[in-house]
């Protein structure tokens, strides 16, 4: 924390400098050569690239904040932070999962910080907060993480890209695979609220399109404790399979809790990624043994790229990288290939949109694109299960859905 | 029928499990007269003392000992330390004071123990579902509801059977008159408080594998357990006994009929219990 704090700090007043010379139509003002001295080289006399690092670094989703900026310092230093020839520098700021200190400092970010874009935003709450300010500002925002629907279609804009995920993309592919691979019948649960919500409808789409069965559906609040109540009404249900989306203390509580129960056993589980990813999968330990779940990475899954990333990640933060990890390491990514290609220039907003759309690259997740359409990011969505693989507990990935897209 | 029979039974686990939280806070409260709102931080230190424990030992029994004894020894100090210079003053400067040392136990944890969710095993023997009403239920559950009666009753027991008990009574009715009879009142109220935190240390250490430990835990508790101790009458052994009962089937039964407000559902039963009796179910006694 202290880090962090002076680091903003120093990068404030570099920032202080170099905004009086944005201001001054290029080339060294008179601020800038007080500030730096004579015989500034072009590229410095241009300014660093300014990122704005908006992400949650307390409350519930801290630790997703702290994989999102590791991966990302991680990516730059592989690039000596530059990229098209200028050096990159980044104010960093916490989301505090409250829409309003979103907004807020997101609107600090851009006018007084007068970064050149931003990136991160856990939180969907967040991301729809923000969107009209990040359109109407036409600033260039890279989302990281959150994957509500609507920043895909109702609420799309030109200056906004989603290199992580939708609801829709994890889990509607998976809804006939289910069918065909694991029950016919199945009872549905998910946190009540945005996105657990948006994510069953996407599984249930392609489920009874295929031909399944819903025999219930339960909504537990979001933060529940006790999920007894719910695990007794889907015992009642006797399925053969569920599909249920939670995450963080949600996903760890109601795994335990139904592993207890004996439903991990009874019938067969799985739910989107998230449930039984990096940041929880240590806690839920043998208790998530057996659950399937699509998602668009694992920490197991065999690639160059893949490996090279996880190692570097492992070496350098003593702890394996997780699927938000992975996000903010392609984040940092796309924007350095956006960057190469406008040689540096972000002055120019389409020609920057332009370099965006078009950024393809080896991503440890597989090939990365975007949909000029929507985006957001096409990738392929594989499909895991939790398997002891000698004393580890790992998603072992074992089939893929394909390349998906959303609909938009 | 037996669906609900089921669901009861999760309730009274429930209702358990808030009662080993309520327990300690409510005698502490009954007692001393003073709110500890540190009392979830109590919680998530026992929690977390029983998980390095398991860590380093292997066996959740050691841990179900060394989380009590530790907060223990550790209510003992700040009693003694912090809290003593203040039982001359209102009830607002303790409750600022515990609440002050529940923010520096959440930080100091949080710094320690990091900030992922952890999770502790129930032990090997309660890991399993057994068959019941036709169905499996987790003997986990079942361990708690026979540890909370246990607990009750031997708290009962303890307080009004025993030349301890008889002591902390007089101490309650009048502390001049207690200590004029030789009875050291300071180490009888330190060792009640101690006492407290170490109910608050076992609840973590038995509550982990059904709810986990993380940041924030500590004020989630917190919250579910002053609602108990209010519904059931600040201060006395049998208020937060049925009022935890009552608020586990509540709890449970509202998540099953009403689901639309599951949420807000132990609040409304609360609101509407207090409408009747201000003073909580058992809280009886004008102060």
């Amino acid at each position: 924390m202290k880090a962090r704090a002076k680091l903003t700090r120093r990068h404030l007043l570099g920032r202080a400098a170099i905004g009086g010379a944005t201001l001054a139509t290029g080339g060294p003002s008179a601020l800038l050569s007080k500030e730096h001295g004579f015989g500034v080289p072009a590229v410095l006399a241009a300014g660093s690239v300014k990122v704005g690092l908006l992400v949650s670094y307390s409350k519930v989703y801290g630790q997703l904040g702290e994989d999102i900026t590791d991966a990302m310092t991680l990516y730059f230093d592989s690039v000596n932070w530059s990229g098209g020839g200028r050096k990159i520098t980044w104010v960093r700021e916490d989301e505090e999962i409250d829409p309003q200190v979103g907004l807020r400092k997101v609107r600090k970010l851009i006018e007084a910080d007068q970064v050149d874009l931003i990136t991160g935003i856990v939180s969907t709450a967040t991301a729809y907060a923000i969107r009209d300010t990040i359109h109407n500002s036409k600033t260039i925002l890279v989302v990281s993480n959150a994957g509500g629907n609507l920043l895909t279609r109702a609420r799309k804009s030109p200056y906004i890209f989603r290199v992580s995920f939708t609801s829709w993309q994890v889990s509607n592919p998976f809804g006939k695979w289910f069918y065909t691979n694991i029950a016919r019948e199945a009872a549905l649960t998910a946190a009540n609220y945005g996105f657990g919500t948006e994510s069953i409808a996407a599984f249930k789409e392609s489920f009874v399109a295929a031909g399944g069965k819903v025999l219930g559906e339960v909504y537990p609040p979001l933060n529940n404790t006790d999920y007894a109540p719910y695990i007794t009404q889907v015992q009642k249900m006797n399925p053969e399979g569920t599909y249920n989306f939670y995450s963080g203390s949600d996903a760890v509580r109601f795994i335990a809790q139904s592993s207890q129960y004996g439903l991990t056993k009874s019938t067969r589980m799985s739910g989107a990624g998230f449930m039984v990813e990096q940041d929880v999968l240590p806690a839920e330990g043998a208790t998530a043994l057996g659950i399937y779940s699509p998602l668009h990475w694992a920490l197991k899954l065999q690639n160059p790229e893949n490996l090279a990333f996880t190692r570097a990640y492992r070496a350098r933060f003593r702890r394996d990288a997780s699927v938000f990890a992975l996000q903010g390491y392609d984040a940092a990514r796309v924007i350095v290939e956006a960057l190469n290609k406008t040689g540096g220039d972000t002055s120019n907003k389409d020609r920057l949109i332009e370099a965006l759309v078009n950024v393809k690259f080896a991503s440890p997740r597989g090939q990365y694109e975007f949909d000029p359409n929507t985006h957001n990011v096409i990738q392929n969505i594989y499909v895991r299960q939790v398997r002891q693989v000698s004393n580890d507990i790992v998603n072992v990935v074992f089939d893929s859905l394909g390349r998906i897209k959303d609909p938009g | 029928m037996t669906f609900y029979l089921l669901q009861a039974l999760n309730g009274l686990a429930y209702g358990m499990l808030l009662f080993l939280l309520a327990a300690g806070l409510s005698l502490i409260f009954g007692l001393m007269e003073v709110v500890n709102l540190a009392h979830g931080a109590f919680y998530m230190l026992g929690a977390y003392l029983a998980l390095s424990t398991v860590r380093w030992t292997g066996s959740f029994w050691i841990a179900a000992l060394v989380a009590p004894l530790g907060l223990g020894m550790f209510g003992f100090l700040l009693e003694w330390e912090l809290l003593r210079p203040l039982y001359r003053r209102t009830h607002l400067d303790q409750i600022l004071l515990t609440f002050g040392v529940a923010f520096v136990l959440s930080d100091v944890a949080r710094w320690w123990w990091g900030a992922d969710v952890q999770s502790l095993a129930p032990p090997a023997g309660l890991d399993r579902s057994i068959p019941l009403l036709g169905t499996l239920f987790p003997s986990y559950r079942l361990f708690v509801i026979v540890l909370g009666a246990a607990l009750a009753g031997a708290l009962w027991l303890g307080l009004t059977r025993t030349r301890l008990g008889a002591m902390v009574r007089a101490g309650v009715a009048n502390r001049e008159m207690t200590q004029a009879l030789g009875i050291d009142i300071g180490l009888v109220f330190g060792g009640v408080f101690a006492f407290g935190a170490a109910l608050a240390g076992l609840a973590g250490v038995i509550a982990a594998p059904i709810q986990g430990v993380f940041p924030g835990v500590d004020f989630e508790t917190l919250i579910v357990t002053l609602i108990v101790v209010v519904v059931g009458g600040l201060g006395t052994l049998s208020g937060s006994f049925w009022g935890s009962l009552l608020i586990g089937e509540v709890d449970t039964f509202g998540k099953t009929l009403v689901p639309q407000i599951a949420l807000v559902f132990i609040y409304l039963v609360m609101a509407a219990i207090l409408l009747v009796r201000p003073t909580g179910l058992f809280g009886g006694r004008a102060r």
